[in-house]
């Protein structure tokens, strides 16, 4: 997943856990980046029509942003659910936050057909958890 | 300002290590697969490939896991691996026509491989496998996977 779409990712997240535009520190908190480095991210989000930016108020996405944002998602969902059914590692969440810029979306695509990932996907999403929320965590997984 | 993470540690390239294998598992479970439901059907050049490319991945994975037993870190072992493929993939209905499939899973092996070289590359670590000897069985890897992307696109082709 490349940077722009883990940016979209977060912006989405921040939208629904916020249930409105996202703040700049928000977005940075959230990728645990600088907010200049967030302002500049965006502006480059902006200047593609995936996002719109208003002085004191926040981020929103486009529809096309949206759009991208949630396939991002999808793909980060199908990364955690693989190292937890198919690995069984125990800190799944950093883990997939380490893997998801390695992982592309068409090798998402590739795991998804030996996961059961549920058809309302990335909808079942909780932003404050950071994981879905019919992911089942067996009390002995073990890396 | 990007968000790329270099590969930071053998755990890490371990799990990477392991993803490959999987991937490799499923376009060896599938080929076999494919082979096994359409045994009448089947084009003998067609067959020939699906045989080969299940081959070839079987080999991949042995490479793969030759380097993750360098590594010092624990790992699931294959085995548990190889029996949630073959369960899953029953289910999977997403991926149309047996050489669509083949395209499929060489173009994800391939892409797979060059940004994990990418990821290896961009990254300071020393790791508990020879990085040179280590980036050179990856890279060999990703070239049959082209060659395979090709061999299937020719397959196609003849089939228009």
């Amino acid at each position: 997943m490349n940077t722009a779409d883990q940016y979209l990712k977060a912006i989405y997240l921040v939208q629904e856990a916020e249930n409105g535009p996202a703040s700049t520190g928000a977005i940075a908190d959230r990728l645990d980046v600088s907010p200049a480095s967030a302002n500049e991210m965006i502006g480059k989000l902006e200047a593609q029509d995936l996002a719109e930016h208003e002085k004191y108020k926040g981020v929103d996405l486009t529809d096309e942003g949206i759009h991208r944002a949630r396939e991002a998602l999808q793909t980060y969902c199908i990364i955690e659910r693989f190292l937890v059914d198919v690995l069984e590692v125990e800190d799944y969440q950093g883990e997939a936050r380490q893997l998801e810029s390695v992982i592309d979306e068409t090798v998402a695509e590739r795991l998804d057909t030996i996961i059961d990932r549920r058809p309302q996907c990335p909808d079942c999403f909780d932003p404050d958890t950071d994981v879905c929320e019919f992911l089942e965590v067996p009390v002995t997984a073990d890396d | 300002m990007s968000l790329a993470r270099p590969v930071g540690s053998d755990h890490q390239l371990a799990r990477l290590l392991q993803i490959g294998i999987v991937l490799e598992e499923v376009v060896e479970a599938r080929a076999a697969k494919h082979v096994e439901v359409a045994e009448a059907d089947l084009d003998p050049e067609v067959r020939a490939f699906l045989e080969g490319a299940a081959e070839e991945s079987a080999d991949h994975r042995a490479r793969l896991e030759t380097l993750i037993a360098e590594l010092d870190v624990d790992t699931v072992a294959f085995e548990e691996i190889e029996p949630l493929v073959a369960e899953r993939y029953e289910a999977d209905t997403d991926f149309d026509g047996v050489l669509y499939d083949q395209l499929c899973n060489e173009e994800t092996a391939y892409k797979f491989y060059d940004d994990l070289i990418e990821a290896i590359g961009t990254s300071e670590v020393t790791f508990g496998v020879d990085r040179e000897h280590l980036l050179a069985v990856l890279e060999a890897i990703r070239e049959e996977e082209a060659a395979g992307v090709e061999r299937v696109t020719e397959l196609m082709e003849d089939r228009t």
